[in-house]
């Protein structure tokens, strides 16, 4: 028998790129650029409109991995944002330790946090799990509401020793001409924003790996993707304290922001998960880009209709619902439905060659 | 010594009224699957309801209960039927998303119409009564009624349970959904039964909820947290398994409120946590399942 | 008219389409077996007909009337009842209590009761307390047609009774058939034990990947025809 004919007489590649996604991986990179020059024109509002921006987009992020990919729907996603504030308070304030590395010093330390309470939580299953998690934020906020040293119940300020000992605040003081506060938000907005491009980074990277195949497979069917050999327990666990030490950083870096911390407002289930996972819910849960689409439209919510108080929240908690009955998959998944484009390639395609077919 | 024994006395009371918090969740779960976060501010919904109904009729909170009970079960068969049915199947992120947004909802809503204010229940004399058992201590009446509530109310779900058809067509549901609609059991109609009787239930919480201490819009979710606590402790699947949840847990927040005032929260959660490593199937987990 | 009757039926699991256009006929009194390999479509023909998959409304009819698109629960009240494939039995109910949610959604007068049922399988009265986990595989299918019986069904279908049964269990088990046609029922009765199903049904039809293969009447049919229409050509 002839040798050639035993082959496929098409040849096969897996692609993870498409041509949409290329073309938006360029479009990225000068986003990028514009966003980091953004604050030499800007006024000091829209910068510190978009450090919100992106600390909520990072944390959205991290909940989409958590929830979208490992299918661990979180509700206590505030126990790290809380636990990365206070460590940048502890560090600062009581060890003298600079705030810009007090950051990345809150992420590791989140992570150390993060691996035994998993131990923990991890023996509650599914929808056990979201409440599970719940109840260790609020441990962990009682216990720093006992931790006297910064403020007990109370909370605590950052000093302006401590907020002014940021490095780049004196030189861009110098070179727009600005006050230290102005100062000070530029250089919060550029941590904010690389720390919000390096956690969209990590996702992407994590979910283009094979680890990201697995995941995919545990969403999809848990039992299943044990049953074919994919140790199920160890990715969650790697995904869980991975998120917890972004979030932890994210934490850090939004109370050093803010200069100010408590226990009930660091460890808010409100301001750090609900918001959260009303970002990722209507933009579309389990992809990339509808954490994006949602941080806009609560970016955009939250700036014209919170004063409205009781019922913004009203509105959200019912275009939540409405979301869910009916586009589950967000505003994303219906935009990419009916156009079938996707910007941060994360899945796979196979591509038959000479052919345009997909599978 | 006196002391530690009243925190046991009064603690297993306040385990009665976790237990009242916890057999409502604990009934959502067993039918259908429900883990609905929503669960403490409905109970939070209901006190406020009996204190409308109480002071526009210028009632009794045990009459309103009685009244509004039968208006508070179509509420939650309308909830079920119309809303929470429609996101029941193999994806949990659609109870869970929907119930959390009801959570939400039902907070602000409260919080539109009856400000921040804390309110509470009044029942005249009973309110401050106590029974005294010697040795320095006295037991309250509303807590004791409390904890007699929530063996009544255990008692009735395992009746309902375990010797109704209604009961049978339960637990057939929650076996083997495909398979109880071979019955000729709507599961639609059963889960929204279900979430009657989870609201006769709710109601009956509420009403000990607002008698014991104050209450405002914003309490709810650490009441979910509570009840919640108590199922788990208790282990799933059985109504005797949540009373006692509740009362380790009532047991744990006393203790920890006698070592110090601000530990009481924290003992409790801690004690939940402690069973989760050593028996994570909880006390009292149910033979089968 | 037939008392069942599938026109043309097909049936999806979501873009898989296990049965096309399947035409079947069910008389009053009848016992009717669906034959075929693995795989064939025989549980998913019974499943479409129980309501557990819907299909349009008229590619199945009960006295003329559509019912492809009802549910379940409204099929069960119309007097169909199937004892589904692997007994699945209530595992936090009580054997007894297996049999009684049987009649829950139609309580129509007849001949079934609970007497009935625990005189045509004794051990079920024997062991009514128990729960049914402890009972042994001929035990529980004998439960689970029993809970079917239950509804007093003007058609019973049964999935795979004999499956997993040593062959003297299997016995016992159709021993009780004659006693349910003798009440009127009608039995529809898929079955991979060909010899068994040849032996009780009046006629037989066989289906291969989703379609109707072969039909007719047991006697009529030889080994080679049914050879061929049970792994194909």
């Amino acid at each position: 028998m002839d040798d050639n004919a035993a082959r496929p007489t098409q040849a096969f590649r897996i692609e993870t790129a498409s041509r949409a996604s290329r073309a938006a991986a360029a479009a990225a990179c000068i986003v990028l650029l514009v966003l980091v020059l953004l604050p030499l024109v800007a006024g000091r509002n829209l910068v510190q409109d978009l450090i919100f921006l992106f600390y909520m987009l990072a944390l959205a992020q991290c909940w989409n991995l958590l929830a979208g990919y490992a299918g661990l729907i979180s509700v206590g996603q505030q126990a790290f944002v809380g636990l990365g504030g206070y460590l940048l308070f502890a560090l600062t304030l009581l060890g003298g330790v600079n705030p810009l590395l007090a950051i990345p010093i809150a992420g590791v330390v989140s992570a150390l946090f993060a691996f035994p309470t998993a131990l923990i939580v991890f023996r509650l299953r599914g929808a056990y799990f979201a409440i599970g998690s719940w109840v260790v934020a609020e441990v962990y906020r009682l216990v720093f509401a006992q931790f006297k040293p910064l403020g007990g119940g109370t909370g605590t300020s950052l000093t302006p020793a401590v907020t002014s000992s940021v490095p780049g605040i004196e030189s861009i003081k110098a070179l727009l001409d600005l006050r230290t506060p102005a100062a000070r938000d530029i250089v919060s907005y550029w941590v904010a924003l690389a720390l919000m491009t390096a956690t969209l980074g990590f996702v992407y990277l994590v979910l283009r790996s094979r680890r990201g195949l697995a995941l995919g497979a545990i969403r999809d069917h848990e039992a299943a993707a044990s049953g074919l050999g994919v140790d199920v327990y160890r990715i969650k666990l790697a995904v869980y304290v991975a998120t917890a030490a972004v979030t932890g950083m994210i934490g850090a870096l939004i109370y050093l922001q803010k200069a100010r911390i408590s226990p009930d407002a660091a460890f808010s289930v409100l301001d750090w998960t609900a918001y959260v996972i009303f970002i990722v819910v209507i933009g579309g849960i389990g992809t990339m880009e509808g954490p994006v689409i949602g941080a806009i439209i609560f970016y955009l919510m939250q700036r014209y209709l919170a004063d409205f108080g009781a019922w913004y929240l009203i509105l959200l908690g019912t275009l939540a619902i409405l979301i869910m009955l009916f586009a589950p998959k967000g505003l994303w998944g219906l935009l990419s439905e009916r156009y079938d484009v996707t910007l941060f390639s994360t899945r796979r395609r196979l591509v038959v060659d000479g052919k345009n077919g997909r599978a | 010594m006196t002391g530690w024994l009243d925190a046991l006395i009064q603690g297993a009371l306040l385990g009665g009224l976790y237990a009242l918090f916890a057999a409502g969740l604990s009934l959502m779960f067993g039918v259908m699957r429900l883990v609905n976060l929503a669960h403490g501010d409905l109970i939070v919904l209901a006190a406020f309801a009996i204190l409308v109904v109480a002071t526009k009729l210028g009632l009794d909170p045990f009459v309103a209960v009685i009244l509004a009970s039968p208006i508070l079960f179509v509420i939650g068969f309308a909830l079920q039927h119309v809303l929470l049915n429609r996101t029941l199947g193999r994806d949990l992120l659609p109870p869970l998303l929907v119930t959390f947004g009801l959570s939400i909802i039902v907070q602000n809503g409260l919080l539109q119409t009856f400000s921040a204010d804390s309110q509470r229940l009044r029942s005249g004399a009973i309110e401050t009564a106590s029974i005294p058992l010697g040795g320095g201590i006295a037991v309250g009446v509303v807590p004791l009624l409390t904890l007699l509530s929530a063996i009544a109310v255990i008692l009735v779900l395992n009746f309902i349970f375990y010797r109704t058809p209604v009961g049978r067509a339960f637990r057939a549901t929650s076996d083997d959904l495909e398979v109880a609609q071979l019955m000729g059991i709507d599961i639609n109609r059963i889960f929204a039964t279900a979430m009657g009787v989870a609201f006769v239930v709710i109601a009956i919480a509420a009403l000990f909820l607002g008698l014991r201490a104050n209450f405002d819009p914003t309490i709810g979710p650490a009441r979910l947290i509570y009840a919640f606590e108590a199922v788990i402790i208790g282990g799933l699947g059985s109504f005797w398994g949540t009373l006692a949840g509740g009362i380790v847990l009532g047991v744990a927040q006393t203790i920890g409120a006698r070592i110090d005032p601000e530990w009481q929260i924290l003992a409790g959660h801690l004690a939940f946590l402690l069973v989760l490593v050593v028996r994570p199937r909880g006390l009292f987990p149910r033979a089968l399942d | 008219m037939a008392l069942l009757e599938t026109r043309n039926l097909t049936a999806f699991y979501g873009d898989f389409q296990a049965l096309y256009g399947i035409d079947t006929m069910l008389e009053r009194g009848e016992t009717i077996a669906i034959i075929g390999a693995n795989g064939a479509g025989k549980s998913t023909f019974l499943k479409t007909i129980a309501g557990l998959i819907h299909g349009a409304d008229d590619s199945v009819l009960l006295d003329g009337a559509p019912i492809g698109a009802k549910p379940a629960a409204e099929i069960v009240r119309r007097g169909i009842a199937l004892v589904p494939e692997g007994r699945r039995l209530f595992a936090s109910l009580t054997v007894e209590e297996n049999l009684l949610i049987g009649s829950y959604g139609r309580k129509a007068r007849g001949p079934w009761t609970l007497d009935r049922v625990q005189a045509l399988f004794p051990i079920l009265k024997e062991r009514r307390s128990s729960a049914t986990p402890t009972l042994s595989g001929g035990q529980q299918q004998m439960a689970a047609i029993g809970r079917a019986l239950m509804s007093n069904p003007r058609i019973l279908l049964c999935d795979e009774i004999s499956l997993g049964l040593a062959p003297i269990i299997i016995a016992d088990i159709y021993a009780s058939l004659p006693q349910i046609k003798a009440e009127g029922t009608s039995v529809v009765l898929v079955e991979q034990d060909i010899v068994q199903a040849m032996k009780v049904a009046d006629r037989v039809y066989c289906f291969q990947e989703g379609r109707l293969s072969l039909s007719g009447r047991p006697r009529d049919l030889t080994r080679e025809q049914i050879h061929r229409a049970y792994f194909g050509a």
